[in-house]
């Protein structure tokens, strides 16, 4: 019998205090747990708020502490031992124990990991300033201390992150210089002709958005700060400062050794993250959710980890019921992203994959205002919305269900 | 109870009218969170406390009395 069947552990341990483990120790709460709870992160604040870092904390608009996800009087009320500003370095499975970085020992009966990703670095750029990547407040900080008017920001990426950079960085007065590989931006997320109608946006607000672009070679260094960035074509693009937005890997190293199983390097395998049953269990006594966490999807058998803000909140709280009922099963999710550039919202339900179907249902391309569902096989996989978040909203149980597909929003 | 939404947070994902539609609704033009009524019954309580837990913008917040 595992340590987890049938009773309730006594010490939960939540490794990562973002948005996911904040979601394990808050609805294990309301579920009724009244055993001890530890939240342990590796930064020394209080569980904040990453989506604002790439929107209004790095226009200047909200100071930093319009990032807590929750006030300290709340956090309180939960009865959490928070250990912050403590990276965990490994765990001990056998004797249950997270062995923090400063050697403290922390035991545990059931311990959830929620350590998300890292922003991945461009080679051969250590010890350069005026290089950046944004995952974190610190990082937000120093990238918008340097978005003045008339300096010359690099972005490497035009996925989301970098989009939205993008775009807030033209509203300091920043020229900006935006590099892909891929053909369109947001290539991950969104299909081609949203992607080009996007490229137009960016280009419109005087973005040099290029995509389908040589590779970085490397980084031009003027007394130790960024001066160009050069590209494998023999290109170079003078520089002031540059936002490395190429991805993350989920933070991992730490649970070398433990019984988890890491994933491979494909989505479909999981791409890299911790992998976990459909009810977020990673191994006996052990479990994972959030950016970090690849739970397997009971339909298709796939282990699939998503990188979306909602996702951390509900796979937290499916943890904190699974912890406390071993009979409890997860409803299917909704894959649920949105996006902010200049005064746009972007929003999808479920997934425009590129060989799908793509239909705009309601208003238009060019009015900037429109719904948009892609369909397979005559049946619905997913939805995009901008500027129309209530209409859009409609569709998602469409979505949900895979529903037939007709052009109409459904009842 | 009592609910507070911050508007300026709120990313109109419309998460809470699907976990309580009877407390919550979304502006038409842009979806920013309507609150249908701040102090709902009780038998409203646990499906509120879901919106607030589940908001990605963590801009509703619960008191209670």
């Amino acid at each position: 019998m595992t340590p987890d069947a049938g009773r309730e552990p006594a010490r939960v341990v939540v490794v990562g205090a973002s948005a996911a483990g904040l979601a394990v120790v808050e609805a294990a709460r309301s579920q009724g747990y009244r055993g001890e709870l530890t939240l342990i992160g590796d930064e020394p604040h209080l569980p904040y708020d990453r989506p604002p870092l790439s929107k209004q904390l790095l226009t200047g608009d909200w100071p930093p502490e319009r990032l807590l996800l929750r006030e300290q009087a709340h956090l309180d009320g939960l009865a959490v031992t928070m250990k912050l500003g403590q990276p965990a370095s490994t765990v001990d499975a056998d004797a249950r124990e997270v062995v923090l970085a400063d050697g403290d020992r922390v035991p545990y009966d059931a311990l959830v990991v929620t350590t998300g990703v890292r922003a991945r670095c461009l080679p051969g750029s250590d010890g350069i300033s005026g290089v950046h990547v944004l995952r974190t407040l610190q990082d937000a900080l120093a990238l918008r201390a340097e978005l003045v008017p008339g300096r010359r920001l690099v972005v490497l990426g035009a996925g989301v992150l970098g989009a939205e950079a993008a775009a807030v960085a033209r509203g300091l007065g920043a020229e900006v210089t935006v590099l892909d590989p891929l053909a369109w931006p947001l290539a991950r997320i969104v299909n081609r002709e949203i992607g080009g109608w996007l490229a137009e946006v960016h280009r419109e607000h005087g973005v040099d958005l290029r995509c389908s672009c040589a590779p970085v070679t490397g980084l031009h260094a003027a007394e130790g700060h960024v001066a160009a960035v050069e590209l494998a074509d023999g290109t170079v693009l003078p520089a002031d400062t540059v936002l490395v937005a190429i991805g993350a890997t989920p933070a991992v190293e730490w649970l070398a050794g433990s019984p988890v199983t890491i994933g491979g390097p494909e989505p479909a395998s999981g791409s890299g993250g911790v992998l976990c049953d459909p009810r977020g269990q990673a191994a006996p006594g052990i479990y994972a959710a959030g950016d970090v966490a690849a739970w397997q999807d009971p339909a298709t058998g796939e282990y699939r980890r998503y990188e979306h803000r909602l996702n951390a909140t509900e796979q937290g709280r499916a943890v904190a019921r699974a912890l406390l009922d071993p009979g409890f099963t997860p409803p299917p999710s909704v894959p649920y992203f949105w996006s902010d550039q200049y005064d746009l919202k972007l929003q999808t339900f479920g997934t425009l994959d590129a060989d799908d179907e793509f239909i705009v249902v309601d208003g238009s391309l060019g009015a900037r205002r429109f719904i948009g569902v892609s369909h397979r096989d005559g049946l619905v996989r997913g939805a995009l919305g901008v500027g129309m978040p209530r209409q859009l909203r409609a569709w998602r149980t469409a979505v949900a269900e895979h529903a037939p597909w007709k052009e109409t929003t459904p009842a | 109870m009592k609910i507070t939404v911050e508007e300026d947070k709120c990313c109109a994902g419309g998460q809470c009218v699907l976990a309580a539609p009877e407390v919550f609704d979304q502006r038409d033009e842009d979806g920013i969170v309507v609150l249908l009524t701040d102090t709902p019954d009780s038998s409203k309580y646990e499906a509120v406390r879901e919106a607030a837990q589940i908001c990605p913008a963590a801009c509703i917040h619960v008191a209670d009395n």
